[in-house]
């Protein structure tokens, strides 16, 4: 418990832990898939899972939007990037990300025009600022960061700007918690659902998790104390039988999610028929692309993409680690072949993948368990 | 970059009511805050901020818990403001 110790609320922790375990039915196993990468930072940052009894588990969801982008799309990105007067934007995670041909680094060294931007607003603004060439935003994110894009692609039109594109790799969060749950390979007993996504998409779009599988979410914060009493609130939904959504973020997520972004997002994008997810396959309607009426800023339609395929190195199990069938500890080339230093996956390379947190923080503290308990 | 980053707002700019100038651990950098409808932001107001725009209004407790969340995370938190300083908004 020390490590929780360090936390300043140690005593609510405490408390908290002791109520968990007075929840748990003796016998039964738990399962609860955290969805968000920023929940698994602070649950290894924070060694919650030594915290929490033996009998309940967390596993680790698809939340990274780096890492659930497929190899083919790092391809398609780089093959735009190399077409004649075109000046590709990326959020800086992506840059390291390797695709079959090699990351946007590597692109970058090679001679490609790819720039890293903090904001799509900042890529509006190359794009103002060098009227002759075709510059590119890689839009990428699940509901957080979409609004952002619709929010820019709009600003665009207004000003009337001719140069500026999208190449539009927005992922939606539902239909990826949809294919867990009909996914054979794990079984799940409730969600920790995501705190950012929802204060844009609000509660109500988790109402089937709740009615058609039976499962229990509560939407929750960052903070450790956050994360224990969600854990705690899917405890006592399941020993009162009951299963619905419930909203720990409340100070932070509105109900009925944020409008405003929900209405851009609709103005500027629309569902895919389907879209490739590393680890997940393909999945229908996961995906967004750009509006008819806003053709002119679609990249995919300006340009002639590739649609490139490429399979996952054979070494890397990152899909699995994705679907939280694996911890990343048990993945074979984890902390020997893949390191952040030289990823092989997507989870060792966002620094809010699973691996990355766990080679950052949750080993030393397994580590540290283990030798506690040998003395 | 699906890091939110509480701000204070400084000032709402006067020619463009979209944009304002934040303080971001004593940086101060262009926000969007067009997608903050419910009411209307105001100097002293904190906000969570993704990728160069606010998608909620917060309070100060929460801010200082969104901050400690940050601080707490290392490389990743260093990374996203390292590129919110080269971040020229307008």
């Amino acid at each position: 418990m020390r490590y929780v110790d360090e936390y300043r609320d140690a005593d609510k922790a405490r408390a908290l832990a002791a109520s968990i375990a007075s929840l748990c039915e003796p016998g039964r196993q738990y399962k609860f898939m955290e969805v968000c990468g920023g929940h698994t930072h602070t649950i290894y940052k924070h060694g919650l899972e030594d915290y929490l009894p033996e009998n309940v588990t967390l596993v680790h969801g698809p939340g990274c939007p780096v890492c659930v982008i497929p190899m083919g799309r790092v391809d398609d990105t780089i093959h735009i990037a190399e077409q004649p007067d075109v000046i590709m934007t990326s959020f800086g995670d992506m840059m390291r990300v390797p695709g079959g041909r090699g990351s946007f680094f590597d692109s970058k060294a090679a001679g490609a025009d790819i720039r890293m931007v903090y904001s799509p607003l900042d890529a509006l603004k190359i794009a103002r600022q060098n009227p002759d060439k075709k510059v590119v935003f890689m839009a990428i994110g699940f509901e957080t960061t979409a609004p952002s894009t619709a929010m820019t692609v709009l600003r665009a039109k207004a000003e009337g700007l001719t140069n500026f594109s999208i190449f539009c790799n927005h992922v939606t969060i539902i239909p990826a918690i949809k294919a867990i749950l009909d996914s054979p390979d794990l079984r799940l007993d409730g969600f920790i659902g995501p705190g950012h996504v929802s204060t844009v998409i609000g509660c109500r779009p988790y109402d089937f998790i709740a009615r058609e599988y039976g499962k229990p979410l509560v939407v929750a914060g960052f903070e450790p104390l956050d994360i224990l009493r969600s854990v705690h609130m899917l405890l006592q939904q399941l020993a009162e039988g009951r299963s619905e959504v419930e909203n720990q973020y409340g100070r932070v997520v509105p109900w009925d999610g944020n409008l405003k972004a929900l209405k851009v997002i609709n103005e500027t994008m629309e569902l895919r028929p389907y879209f490739e997810w590393r680890g997940l396959g393909f999945i229908s309607h996961s995906a967004l692309r750009v509006r008819d009426a806003y053709a002119a800023f679609d990249a995919e339609r300006i340009f002639e993409i590739p649609g490139s395929r490429v399979a996952d190195p054979k070494a890397c199990q990152c899909g699995e680690v994705l679907k939280g069938v694996l911890k990343p500890w048990e993945c074979k080339v984890f902390g020997t072949a893949c390191t952040p230093e030289t990823p092989i996956g997507t989870c060792m390379v966002s620094s809010e993948g699973a691996c990355a947190a766990y080679y950052n923080f949750g080993r030393f503290t397994r580590e540290r368990v283990r030798e506690a308990t040998r003395g | 970059m699906c890091l939110g980053i509480p701000g204070e707002i400084v000032e709402i700019l006067p020619d463009q009511p979209d944009l304002a100038k934040v303080d971001v651990s004593g940086v101060r950098r262009n926000i969007n805050i067009g997608l903050i409808t419910d009411d209307d932001p105001q100097p002293g107001d904190w906000i969570l901020i993704h990728v160069g725009f606010a998608l909620s209004k917060i309070d100060e407790a929460e801010a200082k818990a969104a901050m400690d969340f940050l601080e707490g995370i290392g490389q990743a938190y260093a990374d996203e403001i390292e590129a919110l300083m080269e971040s020229r908004i307008e």
